[in-house]
């Protein structure tokens, strides 16, 4: 078995955690940056901007990943897809509470955006993770 | 995962979205200071007590604790998580801090930065690691290696998460008392 782990672990893995978390923290930043003046106006430029670089870093793990030898990509897809299913379900009900609450335009725009991007990166990290730790 | 607690995670939630819907003050307060309460001191065990005993312990004996304690952990930290958040965000509006100009902003938006670190970590880190723990766990023999490597992530973003709490706590504190 440790045979089998060493296995594993003989091919460079790609440097996707960090692309992954930047994305998020990116997210999470613009969230707040919208946060922090909600009842009133939200100044949308620099929530747009920092969507943009949030793409970016997502679409930068996907180049990343998609050079890597002897990846996984079987039981990468099967985790993605299961995840995908969790993270599609969480964000569409906070878009539910956004249109609810009666958030248009704009800001929905970007908000929508920034749940999008939220609802595809967590399950790419997952089953990134599981993924590099185990052997199709 | 441990399907016997999932009655009581939907209970919980159910009288948290209660709680929203009928906008009850005590109800939201419970919510908020029960979920926080439990939250920060898991939080701080874990990262200040049992951190350090799971680092000293045989990786044999790491990986039959982390067997038993993941699992329980993947049904307690977002059901704390989604109380003290949920109760949270409609407190704040039930007490007018959400406001700009309201005297507690600052404190408010110190909040926001807190839980955004946190969930940064929570996410990007700790999810994946703990995923990708269980899916090993599954495994007919699971690597210890595998494990131990993944369980690091834990030990290394332990101080993050103790400064975060430790934060919160002043700031909560100090809401409540302006």
């Amino acid at each position: 078995m440790a045979a089998l782990g060493a296995e594993r672990r003989d091919y460079p893995a790609p440097r996707c955690t960090e692309l992954t978390l930047a994305t998020i923290a990116l997210i999470v930043a613009g969230g707040i940056n919208m946060a922090s003046h909600i009842p009133h106006r939200v100044p949308l430029a620099p929530a747009w901007g920092l969507l943009a670089a949030a793409a970016l870093c997502y679409a930068a793990s996907w180049a990343v990943l998609a050079r890597a030898e002897g990846f996984a990509w079987r039981r990468f897809w099967t985790v993605f897809r299961w995840a995908l299913l969790a993270y599609a379900v969480s964000a569409g009900m906070i878009e539910y509470v956004f249109i609810y609450d009666g958030v248009r335009g704009a800001t929905l725009g970007v908000l929508s955006g920034m749940l999008a991007l939220f609802a595809l990166d967590v399950p790419f990290s997952i089953a990134y993770t599981v993924a590099r730790c185990a052997a199709d | 995962m441990p399907v016997k607690g999932l009655p009581i995670v939907v209970a919980v939630i159910g009288g948290l979205v209660a709680a929203i819907a009928t906008n009850s003050y005590w109800a939201l307060d419970f919510y908020h200071v029960v979920g926080g309460g439990l939250w920060t001191a898991i939080d701080l065990f874990v990262g200040l007590v049992i951190g350090p005993i799971m680092g000293s312990l045989p990786p044999p004996a790491r990986v039959a604790f982390s067997a038993r304690f993941m699992p329980k952990m993947s049904l307690i930290m977002p059901t704390l998580v989604t109380m003290t958040l949920g109760a949270g965000w409609q407190l704040a509006r039930h007490l007018g801090f959400l406001y700009v100009s309201g005297s507690t902003h600052h404190w408010l938006l110190a909040s926001y930065v807190v839980v955004g670190v946190m969930a940064i970590v929570a996410l990007g880190l700790l999810e994946p690691a703990n995923i990708a723990v269980l899916f090993e766990l599954r495994k007919e023999r699971p690597d210890p290696a595998v494990i131990e490597r993944l369980m690091r992530r834990f030990i290394y973003t332990a101080g993050i998460t103790g400064v975060m709490q430790i934060a919160t706590l002043v700031i909560m504190t100090r809401l409540a008392t302006i």
